[in-house]
C-alpha cells in the first residue's frame, strides 16, 4: 500500500494544465498556422428543404484571392463517400432502420438550414466569404418539417422519400406482457407527457479542422478540434475519405469542450484533407459562432408519455413509455444510438420496478442531425421516471422524498439486473437521499415557503434522483446493441531513463483536466513526484488506438488501461530489481516508489531501476528486454452506474414568471474519487448545464419555414453565473466492480440529475396555484402562461 | 475580418465627422463604440460602404453640469457616465438604468450617443430620455438643430436623426428636489435585453400629493414609451395602492407589444402593468424619503 500524498489519489490537486490555459499560452487548433495554409469557407443552405437545381460558381472562382471551389458533385465524382452512421438499430419487426445516405456537401438537396453546399478556398477567410456571395444557386423551396409534431402529423411532408411517416426506426425494449399484467393489477396509475427540449451545445471553442497534404509521402495530416481523434481517423479511412489508415494522421490538440458535439465525424474534416490535396495547400476551416448553431450536431429533442402503475403502498408495479426523438435531416455518427441504447435502459431509474417497457421511434426533420450531448440519452431517461415519479407522488399523498424512500434498489440488490436490461454495479441510494435531504434542509422548508408567500413569492423544493450509465463501453455489449466497434481504451506507460514517465492514452481531454487526474493515478500508483509524469493525448501518431472521451467513459476505462499498463511495468521493475537486490522476484515488493525485499531494509527507487533498464549489463537483457515501456488495452466487463440525488429550491415571482434558484444540493456516488476538486468542478458544470435546460436554454425552429429562430446567443440562452446560486456538493463511496480504480465517471451528472431537480421545484412551488404541468424550458412566458391559466 | 468590405476614415472632430458623412454618400455610418454596429457587420446584415469613427475624438468623453440639467457629450461612454459623481448624485435613476445595458465590460465600449442612436425600443437608455425630458442636440454640415425626446424614436432602430447628421449630445433634465424614482425590468439574464421595463419619477408636495410624474417604458412597443395618460392618474393624489394600480393599467392599453422568441405581446403588456406598479412604489416611497 502506498501513503496518501499531496499528488496521489484523493488530493485536490491544482490542474496542471490550468497554467498554460489561463495565461493564454494554451494551443488550439485554430492557434495552428501551417506554411502556406489557405482558408476554407463553406456556402450553408438558407433553406430548410430544397431541390438543388443549379448552383454556378463560375464567378466566384474568378474572385480575387480565389484557389478553388468545390460542389458535392467534385467530391462524388473523386469517388468520396458518404458520412456514415456508425449505429444500427433493430426495428420492431425486426428489420434494420432506414439508412438515408449524407453526402459530405449537398448533392441533389438541401434538407436543413445549414446543410453544405459548396467550399469556397482563398488565400484568406475574407476573400473566401466575399467569393461565396459570388456564387449564384438555384433551389426550389421543398416544404418542410421543422419539429417533431410537424414530421408525425398526417400528411407530413417527407424528408426522406423511402422513410413513410418520416420515421427513422421503431424500436423496443423490456417486456410488453409482464407490463400490461402489472398495469391490470394496479392501485393507481400516473400518466404524464414530457417534452425533453432541443439543445445547442456551444463549445467555447468552435470546431476547428486543419487539412494537409504531404504528397511525398502520401500522407494526410489533420488537426482536428476533436473529442475523439482515432474515431474521425477510422471514419475517413473507412467511409469518407477511403484512404488506408496509416496514411492519416489526426492530432486534436488542446480542445475547448465538446459536451458530445465534437466525438462525431463531420463534413469539413472530410474537405479540408481532400482539398489540401486537391490544391497542394493546408486547407484550415475555422467555425463561427452562428455556424455553429447551424452545424454542429444538436442535442435532446425527444417527446414521451409514460406511465408507471403502483400498488396501495405507493410501491411501484411497472413503468411503461413511448418516445419520439428528433434525428434531425440525417443520422449523425451515433444518433440512432441516444433515444435508444444510451435512454431507454434507464427509464426505471433507481427504483426497483418488476416490469418496464418502451418503444421509441426515431423521426427525420428538416434540422440539424441530433446526436449526443453531456449526458446523451441518460438525461432524457432520468427526465421521464424523476418527473414521473414526482408526479406519482403528488396523485397518491406521500411525500417526494418517502415515495422514492420506498421503492429504491436495496444496497444488497447488487449488481442488480433491471428490467431493461441493464446491470447496475453497485450503489447505496437510500443513503443518499438521507445526506442530501439533511444538506438542503428538506424538512425546514415548509416555513421557508410561507416566508416566501408573504414576499408575494412561490417557493418550491424538488428532488432527483438520478442513475446513468458511464464507462463505455463493454465491446460485447454494446456491439450486440448495433455499435460498428467495441470501446475498450489504450494506454502506453513509457518509462524514461531518468525515471520519468510518459503515458499515452486514446482518450481525450477537453476541459476535463486528465493531465492531472492522469498524472496522480501514476504518481500514487508508482510513487513519483507528479512534474515526473506527462500525459500525452489526442494524437493518433501516438497512442496505440483509442475512442475518445464521451459518455464519462476517461477514467473508467483509459484509467483501467492505464492501471493495466502500470502493473506490467511494475512486474517489469520487480524482475530487474530481483536481480539487483539479489532476491527472488516473489520477495521483491513495490511500495512507495521503491523496489524492496519483505522483511529487509534491502531496497532500489524507481528512477534507479528505470535506469538500470535502460543499462542492462546487471540484469540477463536475454531474459529481460532492455527498456521500460508496457502497452496495455481494457475492455471493461460492464458499464458503471453513478449515482446521486439534487435537490433544488428556488421561488417564482408569479406576476412576471421569473425564476430564481435559491439553493442547490448534489450528493452523488461516483465510486472512488481520485481528485476532489476536479470532480466538483464537474458537478458544477453539469448541474450549470442541466439547470440551463430546465429554465434557459431552447433551441427553436420555426414550425412553418424550419429556420433557426435561436441562432445566436441573443436569443439561445446559455445560463450565466449570476443565474445561479452556490452548490452544496456531496458524495457517498460505492466503488465500481467494473474497473480497476473502483471510478465511476462524474463528468455528465449533473446534466442529468439537475433538470428533473428544477422542473420537480417548479412544480412543487407552483401547484398550490393550480398549475397542473409545465414544460422546460420554465421561462417566465411559460410559468406566466401556466400560473394564468390555472387562475382562468 | 468578418464583415464585407469597407472604406474607414477617422475623425479629428465631430464637425470633421458630418464633414466625411456628407463626403461619403447615404452609405456611410458613424462607428462610435461599435458594440452593435461591428456585430452587425460581422453577421453580415449591415454593409455600410464607408465607417468613420468617431471613437477617437478629443475629449469624447464629456458630462457637463447645467443649470437644472446635465449635458452629456454623444461620444461618452456609458461606463463614464455611470462612474460620473455628479450623476450618481443628480441622477440616480440614469446610473441605475445604465447598469442594467448589457455587461461594463461593454460599458466601457459603448457609447450614449449610439445606444440612442441604435434605437433599440428594448434598450434602458431611451426609455430614461423620456423620463429626463432629453434634448438632442444634432449637427450637421449645414447647422444645428435640437430635438425633443418625444420627437426623437420614429420606430424600431429608426431615430430623427438623418444620414448626413451626427447626434452630438443629450441634455437630460433633473427632476424637481422632492423627488423619487423607481426602475424595474424582466430580462432573461442580466445584462440582456428588457422583455419588458418600466421606470418612474414621481414629485411630491409637502402633503405627499404628486405634482409632477413620468413614467417611461421599454421593451414594450416599436419605441420607447412614455405614458402620459398613467402620469395624469397621479397628478394630485395621495400614494395609495389603488391609486399605483389605476394608473399603471391605463398603461396596458397605449403598447403595441411584439411577440418574439422569447415572450408574447400579451406577456409584455401585462408585465409592462406589473413593472408600472412596482416602479411607482419605489419612487413614492423613495420621494417620501426625501421630503
Amino acid at each position: 500500500m502506498n501513503e496518501p500524498t499531496a499528488t496521489g489519489i484523493g488530493a485536490s490537486l491544482r490542474r496542471i494544465e490550468d497554467h498554460r490555459f489561463i495565461t493564454g499560452r494554451g494551443k488550439y487548433t485554430d492557434d495552428i498556422q501551417r506554411h502556406g495554409q489557405v482558408h476554407a469557407y463553406l456556402l450553408r443552405s438558407n433553406l430548410a428543404h430544397g431541390e438543388i437545381r443549379h448552383i454556378d460558381t463560375a464567378q466566384a472562382k474568378q474572385a480575387p484571392g480565389v484557389l478553388a471551389v468545390f460542389t458535392g458533385a467534385d467530391l462524388r465524382a473523386d469517388g468520396i463517400g458518404d458520412l456514415p452512421v456508425g449505429w444500427m438499430t433493430t426495428n420492431i419487426d425486426g428489420t434494420l432502420m432506414f439508412i438515408p445516405p449524407h453526402p459530405v456537401l449537398a448533392v441533389d438537396r438541401v434538407r436543413h438550414v445549414g446543410d453544405p453546399i459548396a467550399v469556397i478556398i482563398a488565400a484568406t477567410l475574407s476573400q473566401a466569404k466575399d467569393a461565396a456571395e459570388l456564387i449564384e444557386f438555384d433551389i426550389s423551396d421543398l416544404p418542410a418539417v421543422a419539429n417533431i409534431d410537424r414530421a408525425t402529423a398526417a400528411g407530413a411532408p417527407l424528408v426522406w422519400d423511402g422513410a413513410a411517416h418520416n420515421t427513422a426506426f421503431h424500436w423496443q425494449v423490456g417486456n410488453s406482457a409482464a407490463v400490461e399484467a402489472a398495469f391490470a393489477r394496479a392501485h393507481h396509475i400516473t400518466r404524464i407527457d414530457l417534452v425533453n427540449n432541443r439543445m445547442v451545445a456551444n463549445a467555447m471553442e468552435p470546431r476547428v479542422a486543419i487539412g494537409e497534404f504531404d504528397e511525398g509521402r502520401g500522407e494526410y495530416l489533420l488537426h482536428l478540434s476533436s473529442q475523439n481523434p482515432h474515431v474521425a481517423r477510422i471514419l475517413l479511412a473507412t467511409a469518407t475519405l477511403k484512404v488506408p489508415e496509416h496514411k492519416i494522421r489526426v492530432i486534436s490538440p488542446d480542445v475547448g469542450g465538446g459536451f458530445g458535439s465534437k466525438a462525431m465525424h463531420y463534413a469539413e474534416e472530410v474537405i479540408v484533407l481532400w482539398s489540401a490535396k486537391k490544391i497542394g495547400r493546408p486547407v484550415k476551416w475555422t467555425s463561427e459562432r452562428s455556424e455553429a448553431f447551424l452545424s454542429d450536431r444538436h442535442g435532446r429533442d425527444h417527446k414521451t408519455h409514460a406511465e408507471l402503475a403502483l400498488d396501495a403502498n405507493g410501491k411501484f408495479l411497472a413503468l411503461r413509455a413511448s418516445t419520439i426523438a428528433n434525428l434531425g435531416a440525417y443520422y449523425s455518427t451515433f444518433g440512432p444510438a441516444i433515444p435508444t441504447f444510451y435512454s431507454a435502459p434507464l427509464l426505471v431509474g433507481t427504483y426497483a420496478i418488476p416490469a418496464a417497457y418502451c418503444d421509441v421511434r426515431g423521426v427525420f426533420t428538416n434540422t440539424v442531425p441530433v446526436d449526443a450531448y453531456r449526458g446523451a440519452g441518460r438525461p432524457e431517461a432520468a427526465y421521464v421516471i424523476e418527473r414521473l415519479v414526482d408526479q406519482a407522488a403528488h396523485e397518491v399523498g406521500l411525500d417526494p422524498a418517502e415515495i422514492r424512500r420506498r421503492n429504491f434498489i436495496p444496497p444488497d440488490a447488487f449488481p442488480y439486473d433491471n428490467p431493461l436490461g441493464a446491470q447496475y454495479d453497485s450503489g447505496n441510494f437510500g443513503v443518499g437521499l438521507e445526506k442530501a435531504l439533511a444538506l438542503a434542509d428538506y424538512a425546514g422548508f415548509e416555513p421557508r415557503r410561507a416566508a416566501a408567500k408573504a414576499r408575494g413569492k412561490l417557493r418550491g423544493i424538488g428532488m432527483s434522483s438520478y442513475i446513468e450509465a458511464c464507462g463505455a463501453g463493454p465491446s460485447k455489449i454494446i456491439m450486440a446493441a448495433g455499435a460498428g466497434s467495441g470501446m475498450f481504451e489504450s494506454a502506453t506507460i513509457r518509462v524514461n531513463p531518468s525515471g520519468s514517465v510518459v503515458v499515452v492514452t486514446g482518450t481525450h481531454s477537453h476541459g476535463q483536466g486528465h493531465e492531472t487526474t492522469f498524472a496522480q493515478v501514476v504518481s500514487d500508483k508508482l510513487g513519483i513526484p507528479i512534474h515526473s509524469i506527462e500525459i500525452v493525448h489526442g494524437d493518433t501518431g501516438r497512442s496505440a488506438f483509442g475512442l475518445g472521451t464521451v459518455g464519462s467513459r476517461s477514467l473508467a476505462v483509459g484509467g483501467g488501461a492505464i492501471i493495466k499498463a502500470l502493473d506490467k511495468v511494475i512486474a517489469k521493475g520487480k524482475r530487474i530489481a530481483s536481480y539487483i537486490l539479489e532476491a527472488a522476484e516473489s520477495d521483491i515488493l513495490f511500495e512507495n516508489g521503491r523496489f524492496v525485499v519483505a522483511g529487509t531494509d534491502k531496497g532500489i527507487s524507481f528512477p534507479e531501476i528505470a535506469f538500470t533498464a535502460h543499462a542492462p549489463a546487471k540484469f540477463p537483457s536475454d531474459e529481460i528486454e532492455p527498456g521500460l515501456e508496457e502497452t496495455a488495452f481494457f475492455d471493461p466487463a460492464n458499464f458503471t452506474f453513478p449515482a446521486g440525488l439534487h435537490i433544488c429550491e428556488l421561488e417564482v415571482d408569479p406576476q412576471t414568471g421569473a425564476t430564481e434558484v435559491l439553493a442547490y444540493t448534489v450528493v452523488d456516488d461516483f465510486g472512488n474519487v481520485i481528485n476532489p476538486m476536479i470532480v466538483e468542478g464537474q458537478v458544477h458544470g453539469g448541474t450549470v448545464q442541466g439547470i440551463g435546460q430546465a429554465l434557459l436554454e431552447n433551441c427553436v425552429y420555426d414550425p412553418d419555414t424550419a429556420q433557426l429562430l435561436s441562432g445566436s446567443f441573443m436569443d439561445y440562452c446559455m445560463p450565466r453565473a449570476d443565474n445561479l446560486p452556490n452548490f452544496l456538493v456531496d458524495y457517498i463511496v460505492t466503488p465500481s466492480p467494473h474497473n480497476p480504480l473502483g471510478v465511476k465517471g462524474c463528468g455528465e451528472a449533473g446534466a442529468i440529475a439537475a433538470p428533473p431537480a428544477v422542473m420537480n421545484a417548479m412544480m412543487n412551488a407552483l401547484r398550490p396555484a393550480g398549475v397542473t404541468e409545465l414544460s422546460m424550458p420554465a421561462t417566465p412566458l411559460k410559468v406566466w402562461q401556466a400560473l394564468r391559466a390555472a387562475h382562468a | 475580418m468578418k464583415p464585407a468590405a469597407f472604406d474607414y476614415h477617422r475623425a479629428d472632430n465631430l464637425q470633421h465627422a458630418c464633414e466625411l458623412l456628407s463626403s461619403s454618400g447615404d452609405d456611410s455610418k458613424i462607428l462610435a463604440g461599435g458594440q452593435t454596429l461591428i456585430a452587425m457587420m460581422n453577421f453580415r446584415l449591415a454593409r455600410p460602404k464607408v465607417l468613420i469613427d468617431v471613437s477617437n475624438i478629443a475629449d469624447g468623453n464629456q458630462v457637463l453640469d447645467e443649470d437644472g440639467g446635465i449635458r452629456i457629450r454623444a461620444t461618452t461612454v456609458q461606463r463614464f457616465v455611470e462612474n460620473s459623481e455628479s450623476v450618481q448624485q443628480r441622477f440616480p435613476l440614469l446610473c441605475h438604468a445604465i447598469e442594467h445595458v448589457a455587461h461594463f465590460q461593454i460599458r466601457n465600449k459603448g457609447t450614449i450617443g449610439g445606444n440612442l442612436v441604435n434605437a433599440d425600443p428594448a434598450s434602458e437608455l431611451p426609455a430614461m430620455s423620456l423620463a429626463f425630458d432629453a434634448e438632442f442636440d444634432i449637427i450637421s454640415v449645414a447647422g444645428r438643430r435640437t430635438v425633443s425626446a418625444s420627437e426623437f424614436f420614429v420606430t424600431y432602430y429608426t431615430t430623427v436623426v438623418a444620414p448626413n447628421e451626427v447626434l452630438s449630445s443629450i441634455r437630460f433634465a433633473e427632476p424637481p428636489k422632492n423627488s423619487g424614482w423607481g426602475f424595474h425590468e424582466v430580462a432573461r439574464r442580466a445584462g440582456d435585453y428588457a422583455l419588458a421595463g418600466s421606470s418612474a419619477i414621481v414629485t411630491l408636495d409637502a402633503a405627499g400629493k404628486c405634482t409632477r410624474a413620468r413614467i417611461a417604458l421599454f421593451g414594450v412597443a416599436a419605441t420607447p414609451v412614455r405614458a402620459t395618460a398613467a402620469e395624469d392618474v397621479l397628478i394630485g393624489e395621495a400614494y395609495s395602492e389603488d391609486l399605483l394600480k389605476a394608473s399603471a393599467r391605463s398603461v396596458q392599453s397605449i403598447l403595441d407589444p411584439e411577440s418574439d422568441v422569447h415572450v408574447t405581446a400579451d406577456y409584455r403588456r401585462s408585465v409592462a402593468e406589473v413593472l408600472t406598479v412596482r416602479a411607482l412604489n419605489d419612487a413614492f416611497r423613495r420621494a417620501k424619503a426625501v421630503q
